[in-house]
């Protein structure tokens, strides 16, 4: 039995929106994988909640007209990864929410409930943040596009503001188009674990395969919050497939990231994973993109 | 005769278990409890000043607050041993139902009862707490040192024990010129069981005694601890004890039926539970020491062991529980596992302020063979001979005999063992394949054997008990006070019993459930003791038993008792093998006999005086991938010599769950602490790092089976030993890898981040 | 403190095949419900908190940890557990019977949420790989039996079912 004040049930996304205005203090619960565990270690004990569980309209995936992707925030991470859309354009992101936890949880955990968060280590995170994701939010205002970069404020925190809800997550065709990517969880066991390193890389290679045109990688768990590092991209765009690119690539994250000293890892062990993640990540999506290295 | 002992018959409790049936503790507690929740101390050392209840009892449903300025003033010991009646002998007594004096960040400060689960909780969120901070200390050698914080007055440099062994002349023999010194610092961290049900208790009066049902190990035991605690007549307490889901140790201690049982005292007797949380599992249960151990060799060139020191220091956390005798375990298998003349060895258990450390599944052996089998291997680079030559070469040879206990080494055993491993995993071939590796990706192959010994003769007593009650149709029940955890000791014993009164199987049932005051005496589930020790009293048991049946069946046969046999159920006259009437027919004559009436039954108790050595040895199989600093472990082969196998199926199944416990310890179980506070950091199931299902190879398991003379089935310990040698065996295996000997488990990627950078395997 | 007012709600769903419905408190958890007022007592507590796959049940066809699941959020599912998979007459179905052959219980405590998981694999009628079992089953923790056994016994049901003979290792 949980420690919990009250329950409100929200029936629709128009009556989340009024609940959360009516209970300016009630916390979101989505799968509740996160906020249950916290309510009964007591950090959200006696608290009052609003479930929008039962919301199956935020569930599924879809194209827009613009060949957007649009995820719905409570699709769970196994519909994710099963998803043809998926599968088709963004399978890297299948494949790191396939490494959530253990079954049980991928079933219940959902890509609203991992974003809205806020915690660095989401397995979702780096590669929501490595295509440029937007944070599609609804609210008494209507609806409201942020980038995923900017949805992140700090730590534990997201830009959720009062009477929102986050209803998806979309995926610009721009961002996904033609691109490939590999992600490597970084843990201490294969799994139900949380990532000691999060690493997501994306390339989008010429015709001819021979030069990276465009390169993502963004981490979790090297930041506060999941975080892009733009000095390897610049260093990547335009130039020719190689391994060399591949070393001078996963050597200049160490540009942009700033993972801390924790009981869980040290900072400069999670340095080290972190451009060894990135070496081995940008080549298997190049090799997943038709480059030859 | 053998005719179920040594097949592979299912578990007689699979099927209650499959069909989800099997009834646990909390399963049989009325949904009219009250439930307890412990508060527990949020600073690693001081004393509460004071707990201000107020706001605690104003929570609606909450019945009751107690605090540690409520109980008695009565230390009792929680070890699940034999109680002794020499005091010098007895277990440390120096646990509180409830503590002012806290000795570690989680110790039981105060207790709410309360109407239901939330409230209970709520109650103890409310309680405050004042503390007088006193310094703590977490390291096992600063906690010796002249000056660290004392947690027990009594204890002097917080040692709760020391022992030694002495052979020879170490000072004098390591003069020798041309030996070469090896020396060695190992490190095992502190681990906890993870049985995946908690530990929980309920507890009730009834007619003026107190009834606690307890997933235990040992109802006996905690019977008599309950009542120390209480300071209530043994014969007061009652305790029973259901289905239990796994313990490996942390349940064969006292651990909440004393507050469980006082908390329903104090309430007029009604029905109180308290069920740990997996937090408190981790915490405020027991946990392994973690040992620290130093050894030096003194080695001549061709391999001979000349002179060793060994010295281990284990910490015993707040609480004495099991205390020195775990450590002083490990010692004594160093000297014996590679006899040496000349050899000095001390060991010291000390209090710190950590979890109070208990037994676990091998009990001082699995630390005491990393150490000694990481060291062998050490030894073994340092001299430049292959480590299976070298063990050939110095492992305890045939006819050893420990003065002592009085254990031999009846057969080839080490030998045996490892030939079969080596067979398995093609090791000397790969072992020279894989020396001289470069490159990121390198693969590893490592041996380590271990020591272990079956129960605990003569360090204490070996007594069971076992009652036998024949039915009308000729089936029959019994009983032991060896306890059933998940083991498979119920099913072990039915084939036992099965063969000894000479009966079929299907006519055997076993009394799963125990209850104190029905269960004859046993002392429990412990020191891989139940197939050895309980054999004992199940085959005198049967020989009473079958005494009676024929001296019955001589009244209704009028055949002489030297002409009668029961076989298979069956009263046959030997002579001429006629059947001369079913069991069930004369057990149902007997029991309805209008001249002489009577219940067949039986019961006996066996002293053992004997103990039994069980060897066996690990294989392991490794890639590492050094960039990422990662393990993984690709083969597993453990080889054990446990005597006659009672049930060959359940003996293998026995050995992959000690296997798997062998892989968490060596690569990724370690419960950590706070350094600044004493806090423990990781302490659930996510932090923790059991190995998952993805973290395993295929698990192979072999046999060498001699069959022990002591014991009456030819059997001995299994249930430990597969625990004890897989750890050293996966460092073995990185050090034949990469070259890099690791001096400490669980061998993580932080351990090898840092080694590898030492070694200049990775860059800076 | 002030007076806590508890919220129920009436919880229709199918249990094991059946139609149920209770009132419950809002504050309950699957696993409460499952356990206190149904007595389906297979659904175990290990950790309560997602980690240790003993509370698993068949939600709609997935699985689901119902310690971290409310007991509300049943309402109009498919909800069933262990004690469903017998057949009419009390038999044991073909994976139960087989972590008993494969000697795949000891404790047991972790073997209902374990074989529920099994059970969503088995009926999806595809073949699973070594690797794709062990994933499947990860979610669920055992300190018995290394898994090995489990793995053979659901290898051995799920080819079994395919009508196809279980390749050698």
């Amino acid at each position: 039995m949980y420690d919990m004040k009250a329950l409100y049930q929200a029936k629709s996304v128009a009556d989340a929106v009024a609940l959360r205005l009516a209970h300016p203090d009630a916390q979101i619960i989505a799968g509740g994988s996160d906020v249950l565990v916290q309510m009964r270690e007591g950090k959200r004990a006696g608290a009052e909640l609003i479930s929008i569980q039962t919301l199956d309209e935020l569930r599924g995936v879809s194209m827009e007209e613009d060949g957007t992707l649009r995820i719905g925030s409570l699709t769970s991470f196994s519909h994710i990864t099963r998803d043809p859309l998926i599968q088709k354009y963004i399978n890297v992101l299948g494949e790191a929410v396939d490494q959530v936890g253990g079954p049980q949880i991928r079933n219940i955990g959902t890509i609203g409930g991992n974003t809205c968060n806020g915690v660095t280590s989401a397995d979702s995170a780096s590669t929501l943040h490595a295509y440029d994701a937007i944070v599609e939010l609804t609210g008494p205002e209507g609806v409201r596009r942020q980038p995923i970069g900017e949805f992140y404020i700090r730590a534990g925190k997201v830009d959720i503001r009062a009477g929102e809800l986050q209803t998806a997550i979309l995926i610009p065709k721009e961002s996904y188009e033609n691109c490939y990517g590999h992600y490597i969880k970084y843990a201490m066991r294969s799994a139900m674990d949380i990532a000691t390193l999060g690493t997501s890389v994306n390339v989008r290679l010429s015709a001819d395969k021979k030069t990276v045109e465009r390169a993502r990688v963004a981490f979790g768990v090297a930041g506060p919050v999941p975080l892009r590092a733009h000095h390897a991209e610049q260093l990547a765009a335009g130039q020719p497939v190689s391994l060399d690119l591949a070393e001078r690539f996963a050597r200049a994250v160490k540009e942009d990231i700033n993972p801390r000293d924790s009981w869980r890892a040290a900072k400069d062990f999670r340095l080290h994973i972190a451009v060894e993640s990135a070496k081995r990540a940008f080549i298997e999506s190049v090799k997943l993109a038709g480059g030859d290295l | 005769m053998s005719k179920s002992v040594g097949r592979s018959v299912p578990r007689v409790d699979a099927r209650e278990k499959a069909a989800g049936r099997a009834r646990y503790t909390d399963d049989l507690c009325g949904q009219e409890a009250l439930v307890v929740k412990i508060c527990h101390s949020t600073i690693a050392h001081g004393y509460v000043k004071s707990i201000d209840t107020a706001a605690a009892e104003a929570v609606p449903g909450v019945v009751k607050v107690l605090t540690c300025f409520d109980v008695p003033d009565r230390p009792f010991p929680t070890a699940g041993h034999p109680w002794s009646t020499d005091p010098s002998h007895q277990d440390v007594a120096d646990r509180l139902l409830l503590n002012r004096h806290v000795r570690y960040y989680g110790d039981e400060v105060a207790a709410v009862i309360a109407q239901d689960e939330v409230a209970a909780a709520q109650g103890v969120r409310a309680l405050k707490v004042e503390y007088e901070v006193l310094p703590f200390v977490l390291d096992v050698q600063k906690a010796m040192a002249d000056g660290a914080p004392q947690l027990h007055e009594k204890y002097q440099n917080n040692i709760l024990g020391h022992s030694d062994v002495r052979r020879g002349d170490y000072e004098a023999a390591r003069q020798e010129p041309g030996l070469i010194k090896v020396e060695g610092w190992y490190d095992t961290p502190t681990v906890q069981h993870c049985h995946i049900e908690n530990h929980g208790c309920f507890a009730y009066e009834e007619a003026g005694r107190m009834v606690v049902v307890s997933s235990t190990q040992i109802p006996h035991i905690v019977r008599r601890v309950v009542g120390q605690a209480l300071g209530m007549p043994w014969g007061k307490v009652r305790i029973i004890k259901p289905y239990i889901g796994g313990g490996f140790g942390n349940k064969q201690d006292a651990l909440y039926e004393p507050l469980c049982a006082w908390c329903s005292t104090q309430v007029g007797g009604r029905l109180v539970k308290l069920e740990c949380s997996r937090e408190e599992t981790f915490v405020s249960n027991r946990v392994r020491h973690a040992i620290r151990t130093h050894i030096i060799s003194y080695v001549r060139p061709d391999g001979t062991l000349v002179a060793r020191k060994f010295e281990s220091f284990s910490n015993q956390g707040a609480y004495a529980s099991h205390g020195h005798g775990v450590n002083a375990k490990g010692m004594n298998a160093f000297p014996q596992l590679y006899p040496c003349p000349n050899v000095e060895c001390d060991c010291w258990t000390v209090y710190t302020n950590r979890p109070a450390a208990g037994a676990m599944r091998g009990y001082g052996i699995p630390q005491a063979m990393f150490a000694g089998e990481s060291h062998i291997d050490d030894i073994c680079k340092a001299i430049g001979m292959p480590p299976l030559e070298f063990r050939r070469r110095n492992l305890m040879p045939v006819g050893y005999v420990d003065g002592f206990s009085k254990n031999e080494l009846y057969h080839d055993t080490f030998n045996q063992c490892m030939d079969k491993g080596i067979a398995a995993i093609d090791y000397i071939k790969k072992f020279e394949a894989y020396r001289d590796q470069t490159g990121p990706v390198r693969r590893g192959v490592g041996l380590a054997v271990f020591w272990y010994n079956t129960a605990v003769w003569p360090i204490s007593l070996e007594s069971s008990s076992c009652r036998m009650v024949l039915n009308q149709d000729g089936s029959l029940q019994f009983q032991t006070g060896e306890t059933e955890i998940g083991q498979g000791c119920d099913t072990a014993y039915s084939q036992m019993v099965a063969d000894a009164v000479g009966i079929p199987l299907e006519d055997v049932h076993v009394v799963s459930t125990q209850d104190t005051d029905v269960t004859p005496f046993g002392t429990g589930a412990y020191a891989s003791r139940q197939t050895y020790i309980g054999g004992f009293s199940i085959m005198q048991t049967a020989q009473a038993l079958r005494e009676r049946i024929l001296n019955i069946a001589h009244e209704q046969t009028r055949m002489p008792v030297s002409n009668l046999d029961l076989v298979d159920g069956q009263i046959v006259r030997k002579s001429d093998g006629r059947v001369l009437k079913s069991l069930g027919d004369l057990a149902t004559e007997s029991l309805y006999s209008l001249e002489h009436s009577q219940h067949i039954t039986a019961e006996t108790t066996a002293q053992i005086k004997s103990n039994a050595y069980s060897f066996g040895c690990s294989f392991a199989e490794v890639e590492v991938d050094i960039p990422m600093c990662k393990v993984k472990l690709l083969r597993m082969v453990n080889v054990h010599d446990c005597g006659r196998l009672i049930n060959p199926a359940l003996a293998e199944a026995q050995v992959h769950g000690g296997m798997s416990m062998a892989i968490g310890y060596g690569l990724s179980e370690e419960l950590k602490f706070d350094e600044r506070t004493g806090k423990p950091l990781n302490n659930n199931l996510l932090d923790y790092k059991l190995s998952t299902f993805m973290d395993h190879p295929a698990l192979e398991a072999a046999f060498v089976e001699n069959p022990e003379p002591t014991s009456p089935y030819g059997t001995k310990a299994l249930g430990e030993p597969p625990a004890c040698s897989g750890a050293p065996a996966i460092r073995n295996a990185i050090l034949n890898a990469t070259g890099v000997a690791i001096d400490c488990c669980p061998i993580t990627p932080h351990v090898l981040y840092r080694k590898f950078k030492e070694a200049g395997l990775i860059e800076e | 403190m002030e007076k806590h007012e508890i919220q129920y709600q009436t919880v229709h769903f199918n249990l094991n095949g059946k139609d149920v419905e209770k009132t419950v408190d809002v504050r309950a958890s699957l696993t409460d419900m499952l356990r206190n007022d149904y007595h389906t007592l297979s659904v175990k507590k290990g950790c309560e908190v997602g980690e240790c796959g003993a509370c698993n049940v068949l939600i709609d066809g997935e699985t689901f940890n119902s310690c971290i699941y409310l007991a509300v959020w049943a309402e109009g599912k498919r909800v069933r557990t262990l004690e469903g998979l017998m057949g009419p007459d009390g038999e044991l179905s073909d994976i139960q019977q087989a972590f008993i052959d494969e000697a795949a219980i000891q404790c047991g405590f972790c073997t209902p949420g374990f074989i529920m998981s099994a059970v969503e694999l088995l009926e999806s009628g595809r073949e699973y790989t070594d690797e794709e079992i062990r994933k499947h089953l990860s979610g669920h923790l055992c300190r018995c039996t290394g898994y090995e056994n489990i793995l053979r016994a659901v290898k051995k049901t799920m080819y079994k079912r395919l009508g196809r003979e279980m390749p050698k290792d």
